[in-house]
C-alpha cells in the first residue's frame, strides 16, 4: 500500500502547527499518545470465534464457487468503522492518531493492529453510546414522541446510553426493559412500556402493541402478524427442535397477556392482577387469556410478576432465538444490513446463514458482552474485505458477503459525516458544549428534511430528489463547505497546505478518508494550478461540496 | 396491528390459487393469458356506469387535529346545547345538504362535494389516526404503507420536471412512500410566498456546471470501479436522481409554486393566510401535471374551548376551499381533480366540561368531490345526541364507511384497480385499499 503519501501530509500538517495543536487533545478517552502506546490485541478466545466465523464464511463461499474481494485498505475500514460506532466518519485528526504510520510494516498483521487499536478507541469514546443507544432506542420504543408526560424518549435513550457506555450486561438490561417498575423519569427503562400507550388504551399500555415490540426486539419474530388471525400462509415460524406447527392467534395473545398485569399511575409503572382478554376470530364472546409463551414453554417460570416471567424466559441461556436477535441487530448497526433479512424475522429453526449460531454462542457465553460482539463482528474478514473487486462483482457476491456490501447512509450518519467534514479536529467531548449543541441541532433539523428512516433502519431506499436538492444547495452542507467561514476545513486547508498536492489529498481524506487516485489528483491539481489564494480557497470549497456530494460519500463502502 | 386476513383473499389470488390447486399445466398455460384480460375487463366493467375519464390529480386539503363534524359538515343545530355546541346551519348550493353556519362560502360550493358523514375507524390516537386515513391502513409494524399520493405516482407515469407528489405547509407527517420507497415520498414546501427550498445553486452557473461535471466526470469514475455493473442504475441512483433534481432547479415549472404573478384579488379570495396561499398554489401546480398536492391546516385539537377554536379554522379553511374549487371548477381542472378533505378523526359529538371535543373516530365526515366523484350527495348518518355510554358507538351510525372505502373510492375514480396487489421490498402482496368504492358516489 502506498502509505508515503498519507504520511507527508500528515507529517505536513504537525509541523504547520496551526492545526496540530488542537489535534493533540484527546483528553476524555487518553491521549494519542496513550494509545498509540497501548499494546492491544483481541484475547485469544475472541481470535478462537473470529477464526471459526471466518472459516464458516469461507466454506459457504466455496460451495457457491464464489471468488471472494482482498482485504480493504486501513482507511476504507476505519470509515466502516467509525460510522458504525460513532455515525460519523473519522476526523482528520482520528486519521493522524491511528491512521498507518511511518515505521508501520506494510503486513496483513500490522493492519490488523492497527484496526483493533482504533476499534477499541471508537468502543472507548463516549460517542459510541450515543450513537448506538439511538440506533437501539428505535428498536424499543420507535420514533415518535409518544404519550405526553409518561413518556419520555430522550431520558430513556440517555439512560440506554450510559448502559451500553458502562457494557452493561444486554440480558439484564432487556430484562429491565420488559419487567421494570417505577417513574419515566428517575427510572428510564420503564419508558419501554410507557412508550406504547395511547389515547385510546385508558392509561395503560397497548398490550398489541407491546407484545409485538417485545417479540421483533428480543425474539426476531413477527408475532403480531398473528393478532388478527392464523398464520394461513406459514410466514410464521413456530416449528422448534423438529416439532412442526402452524402459528395461531392465540399464540400471540397468550404472549401479549404477560403484560396484562402493568398498571401506570403517578406513582409510576407497576403490577396489578389484571387480566387480558381477547375475542379471537370466530368467537363471539371475549375470553380471559393465559399467558404462555409461544415455544420452549419447558423453561421454567420464576414466581413473581407475569412480567418478570416473560423477561425470563427471553433471556434465558437456552432461548437462543433471544441471542440471535442480538446478534443479527448489532450486525445489522455494523453493516447497514442485517446477517438475515428482515432484521426482526429469524427463523426459529434454521438454516441459518455463516456464523450466525457461532456469535450467538459466544455472545450468551460471555455475559452477553456487547463491546465483545462488535470487536469480533469487526475484527471478521467479511468485515475488513473490500468493496470493490478484479473479478465482475454481483449481487450474489454481496448477499454472501464476498465482497463488503454497497449500503446507502443513514441520515444521521450523512449529517454527522458532513459535520466531521467541515472540521479536522475530531467532534467529541472535548469541542465546546455550544459547538456540540448546534451541531446535534443542525442534524436533527437536516434529517427531518433529508428523511428519517424511522424504526425501518435496515430496508434499502432509492435516493430522492430533496435529499439530492438538500446535500446540493442546502445551509447544511454549504455552511459547512464555505471557504469564507475560516473555522471550515475548506479554509483551514487552503491556508496550511504545503502545496497543491498536499491541499487535494488533505480534502480527500477530510471528506472521503482516502487518498486521491492519481486521475483525481491530477485533475484537481490543474484546477488549482496558478490560481490566485482566492481564487484557491473557491476551488477547495468546490472540491468539497464535489465530494460530498459524490455517491462515495453517502454510501458505506 | 398485523395485515388484514382478507387482504390475502381477494379476486386475484382466488384465480391463482385455484390454478395453482387443480387445473392441469394445459389448461392453466391456456388461462394464464386470460388473467389479467379478465380482470381488467371486470375492473372495467366496475367503472362502466360512468363513462367519463379517470380523474388525474387529488389534493387532499388535510386537516391536522382532527376538525369537528359538528362545527364543519354535520351540524345538529337540532341537538340541545351540550352537544350542538351551539353551531348552527345553512342552506347549501346542494339540495337538502345543510352544513355549519361558519361555512358561509362553501355553502355556495357544496354542489361539486359530497360527504361522507358515516366515517368509522378503530383508531383514536393522532399518530395512529393519521396512518390510518392518510394511508388506508391501520399503523402495522411490519411495514409502512403509501400515501393516495404515492400509489398514484406508482402507478401513473408521467414526465414532469417538479415532483409529482406534494406536500405543503406539512409539519410531522407528510405523505410518504412507504413500502414503494422514499422516492414517492411528498415534496414538502412551506408557504408559497417563500422561495421553494434548496432549489437554487449556492454559486454562480459556470461554478456549479464545473462542481457538477468534475463529480460525474472524475469522482463518480473512481467509485464504480470494480464494483456491480451499471452502479448507479441497478442499485444506487444518486447520478440518477441528482440529474432530475437539476432538472427540476431549471425547470419553468418551478414557477407554479409562485403567487408573484397572481393578481392580488385573486390572492384576497383565498384569503391572507399560509393555507389560502397553498390552495391558491395547488390550483398552478395540478395544472401543470401534479398528481397529488396535501395541504395540511392544523389547530383542529379542540379539547379546550371547541367552538370558536372550531370557528378559528373553518374561517380560514372556508375562504380558501371555496375559492379553490371556485378556481378549479372555472378552469375545468374539477373535471379531472378530486378534492378531499378530511383528518385523523372527528370530534366527540358532546362537548365535554371543558366545553371542547375529544377525539372521535365513530362517525365523522370526510367530504370527497370532482374527478368523477358526483358531488351535492350525502352519505350516511350520525345520532344528534347519541348514548354517551353505549358499548358500541358506532351502533346508530347510519350507512357507516370505513376509512378504507374512501381510499377505494378515490382510487376507483382514478381508474386504479385498488383490487391489485403490489409487492413490498420482502415480496409480500399488499392489496391497494382494503375498502370498497361507494357506489353512491358514481
Amino acid at each position: 500500500m502506498k502509505w508515503r503519501p498519507i504520511i507527508s501530509v500528515l507529517i505536513c500538517l504537525v509541523a504547520l502547527g496551526g492545526i496540530s495543536s488542537s489535534l493533540l487533545s484527546t483528553s476524555q478517552i487518553g491521549s494519542s499518545a496513550d494509545w498509540q502506546k497501548r499494546p492491544f490485541r483481541p484475547d485469544t478466545g475472541v481470535l478462537n470465534v473470529v477464526a471459526a466465523v471466518n472459516g464458516e464464511f469461507i466454506d459457504s463461499w466455496k460451495n457457491a464457487d464464489l471468488e471472494a474481494a482482498p482485504p480493504a485498505s486501513v482507511l476504507a475500514v476505519m470509515r466502516r468503522a467509525s460510522l458504525a460506532l460513532h455515525g460519523t466518519v473519522p476526523s482528520l485528526e482520528e486519521i493522524r492518531e491511528f491512521g498507518p504510520s511511518e515505521q508501520m510494516v506494510d503486513t496483513l498483521a500490522a493492519e490488523n493492529d492497527l484496526l483493533d487499536r482504533y476499534i477499541q478507541y471508537l468502543l472507548a469514546d463516549r460517542r459510541y453510546a450515543d450513537y448506538v443507544s439511538e440506533r437501539f432506542a428505535r428498536v424499543f420504543v420507535g420514533v415518535d414522541a409518544g404519550p405526553f408526560l409518561v413518556y419520555r424518549r430522550r431520558r430513556f435513550q440517555l439512560w440506554l446510553s450510559d448502559q451500553l457506555f458502562a457494557n452493561r450486561r444486554y440480558d439484564s438490561l432487556c430484562r429491565e426493559l420488559i419487567s421494570g417498575t417505577g417513574v419515566w423519569v428517575s427510572d428510564p427503562a420503564v419508558n419501554f412500556v410507557t412508550a406504547t400507550i395511547t389515547d385510546d388504551s385508558q392509561g395503560r399500555p397497548d398490550l398489541p402493541k407491546l407484545a409485538g415490540r417485545t417479540s421483533r426486539a428480543f425474539l426476531g419474530m413477527r408475532l403480531d402478524c398473528l393478532q388478527c388471525h392464523d398464520d394461513a400462509l406459514g410466514t410464521i415460524g413456530l416449528s422448534f427442535e423438529g416439532m412442526s406447527r402452524e402459528a395461531l392467534q392465540t399464540d400471540f395473545h397468550q404472549f401479549a397477556a404477560f403484560y396484562s398485569q402493568v398498571s401506570i399511575s403517578l406513582g409510576g409503572v407497576q403490577d396489578d392482577y389484571r387480566h387480558y382478554s381477547y375475542t379471537y376470530l370466530g368467537d363471539e364472546k371475549d375470553k380471559i387469556i393465559t399467558p404462555k409463551v409461544p415455544f420452549q414453554s419447558d423453561l421454567t417460570l420464576p414466581a413473581g410478576s407475569r412480567r418478570g416471567q416473560l423477561a425470563t424466559w427471553i433471556t434465558a441461556r437456552q432461548n437462543r432465538a433471544f441471542s440471535r436477535t442480538a446478534v443479527n441487530r448489532v450486525w445489522a448497526i455494523i453493516f447497514g444490513k442485517p446477517l438475515v433479512e428482515p432484521v426482526d424475522d429469524i427463523p426459529l429453526s434454521g438454516p441459518f446463514p455463516p456464523g450466525l449460531e457461532l456469535l450467538a454462542t459466544d455472545f450468551s457465553d460471555h455475559e452477553y458482552d456487547l463491546k465483545r460482539l462488535i470487536q469480533i463482528i469487526t475484527r471478521l474478514d467479511v468485515f475488513r474485505i473490500s468493496s470493490r473487486a478484479a473479478f465482475e462483482v454481483t449481487s450474489r457476491h454481496e448477499q454472501a458477503w464476498t465482497v463488503f456490501p454497497l449500503v446507502r447512509l443513514r441520515p444521521e450518519q450523512v449529517a454527522g459525516g458532513i459535520g466531521q467534514t467541515a472540521r479536522v479536529r475530531t467532534i467529541n467531548a472535548d469541542v465546546s458544549y455550544s459547538v456540540r449543541q448546534q451541531q446535534q441541532q443542525d442534524i436533527l433539523s437536516f434529517v427531518k428534511r433529508y428523511g428519517d428512516t424511522g424504526e425501518d433502519e435496515f430496508e434499502d431506499r432509492g435516493g430522492t430528489i430533496t435529499q439530492r436538492l438538500l446535500m446540493m444547495n442546502g445551509n447544511f452542507v454549504k455552511d459547512r463547505t464555505r471557504s469564507s467561514d475560516g473555522a471550515n476545513a475548506a479554509a483551514r486547508i487552503a491556508a496550511i497546505a504545503e502545496d497543491d498536492e498536499d491541499a487535494v489529498q488533505i480534502t480527500y481524506l477530510c471528506v472521503l478518508t482516502r487518498l486521491p487516485s492519481k486521475t483525481e489528483r491530477d485533475h484537481f491539481i490543474l484546477a488549482l494550478h496558478g490560481v490566485s489564494a482566492e481564487q484557491r480557497e473557491r476551488v477547495l470549497e468546490d472540491l468539497f461540496w464535489t465530494l460530498i456530494n459524490s455517491t462515495e460519500f453517502s454510501w458505506n463502502h | 396491528m398485523a395485515c388484514q386476513s382478507q387482504q390475502h383473499w381477494n379476486r386475484r389470488t382466488l384465480l391463482t390459487a385455484g390454478l395453482q390447486a387443480g387445473v392441469t399445466a394445459a389448461a392453466a398455460t391456456s388461462m394464464s393469458w386470460l388473467t389479467p384480460l379478465a380482470t381488467k375487463l371486470a375492473y372495467a366493467q366496475e367503472r362502466a356506469p360512468d363513462s367519463q375519464a379517470p380523474a388525474k390529480s387529488v389534493i387532499l386539503l388535510w386537516m391536522q387535529g382532527g376538525p369537528s363534524q359538528r362545527d364543519t359538515f354535520d351540524p345538529k343545530p337540532q341537538a340541545s346545547e351540550l352537544y350542538s355546541g351551539g353551531v348552527k346551519s345553512i342552506k347549501t348550493s346542494a339540495q337538502g345538504v345543510r352544513i355549519a353556519e361558519t361555512l358561509p362560502l362553501m355553502a355556495d360550493q357544496m354542489h361539486h362535494l359530497s360527504l361522507v358523514r358515516s366515517v368509522v375507524s378503530r383508531e383514536g390516537d393522532h399518530a395512529r389516526g393519521v396512518y390510518n386515513v392518510k394511508t388506508g391502513f391501520r399503523p402495522d409494524p411490519t411495514l409502512v404503507h403509501p400515501s393516495i399520493g404515492a400509489v398514484m405516482c406508482h402507478q401513473l407515469t408521467d414526465d414532469l420536471e417538479i415532483p409529482r407528489h406534494i406536500s405543503m405547509l406539512t409539519t410531522n407527517t407528510p405523505a410518504r412512500g412507504g413500502y414503494l420507497g422514499d422516492t414517492f415520498d411528498a415534496f414538502q414546501v412551506g408557504d408559497p410566498q417563500q422561495p421553494v427550498p434548496d432549489v437554487m445553486a449556492r454559486v454562480d452557473t459556470e461554478r456549479d456546471e464545473k462542481r457538477r461535471s468534475d463529480l460525474f466526470s472524475v469522482v463518480e469514475q473512481e467509485f464504480a470501479r470494480g464494483r456491480l455493473r451499471n452502479l448507479d442504475e441497478k442499485k444506487t441512483l444518486h447520478q440518477l436522481s441528482m440529474k432530475r433534481a437539476v432538472r427540476m432547479m431549471a425547470s419553468s415549472q418551478l414557477e407554479a409554486f409562485s403567487l408573484k404573478d397572481v393578481p392580488q384579488t385573486k390572492k384576497d379570495r383565498f384569503g391572507d393566510t399560509s393555507f389560502g396561499r397553498a390552495c391558491l398554489a395547488a390550483t398552478q401546480l395540478i395544472n401543470v401535471g401534479v398528481r397529488c398536492v396535501e395541504i395540511t391546516l392544523g389547530g383542529w385539537d379542540s379539547h379546550i374551548n371547541n367552538t370558536p377554536a372550531q370557528a378559528s379554522r373553518t374561517k380560514i379553511m372556508d375562504a380558501a376551499m371555496s375559492s379553490m374549487l371556485a378556481e378549479l371548477d372555472e378552469t375545468g381542472l374539477l373535471e379531472s381533480t378530486i378534492v378531499v378533505w378530511g383528518g385523523e378523526f372527528g370530534r366527540t359529538p358532546w362537548l365535554n366540561s371543558t366545553s371542547g371535543r375529544d377525539h372521535w373516530p365513530h362517525g365523522f365526515t370526510i367530504a370527497l368531490g370532482g374527478g368523477g366523484i358526483q358531488g351535492g350527495r350525502v352519505i350516511g348518518e350520525t345520532n344528534p345526541e347519541p348514548d354517551r355510554d353505549a358499548k358500541d358507538e358506532t351502533a346508530d351510525v347510519v350507512d357507516p364507511h370505513a376509512v378504507e372505502d374512501i381510499h377505494a373510492t378515490v382510487y376507483k375514480a382514478l381508474g386504479i384497480d385498488y383490487e391489485q396487489e403490489m409487492m413490498t421490498p420482502v415480496g409480500r402482496p399488499m392489496i391497494v385499499a382494503q375498502g370498497n368504492a361507494i357506489k353512491e358516489l358514481f
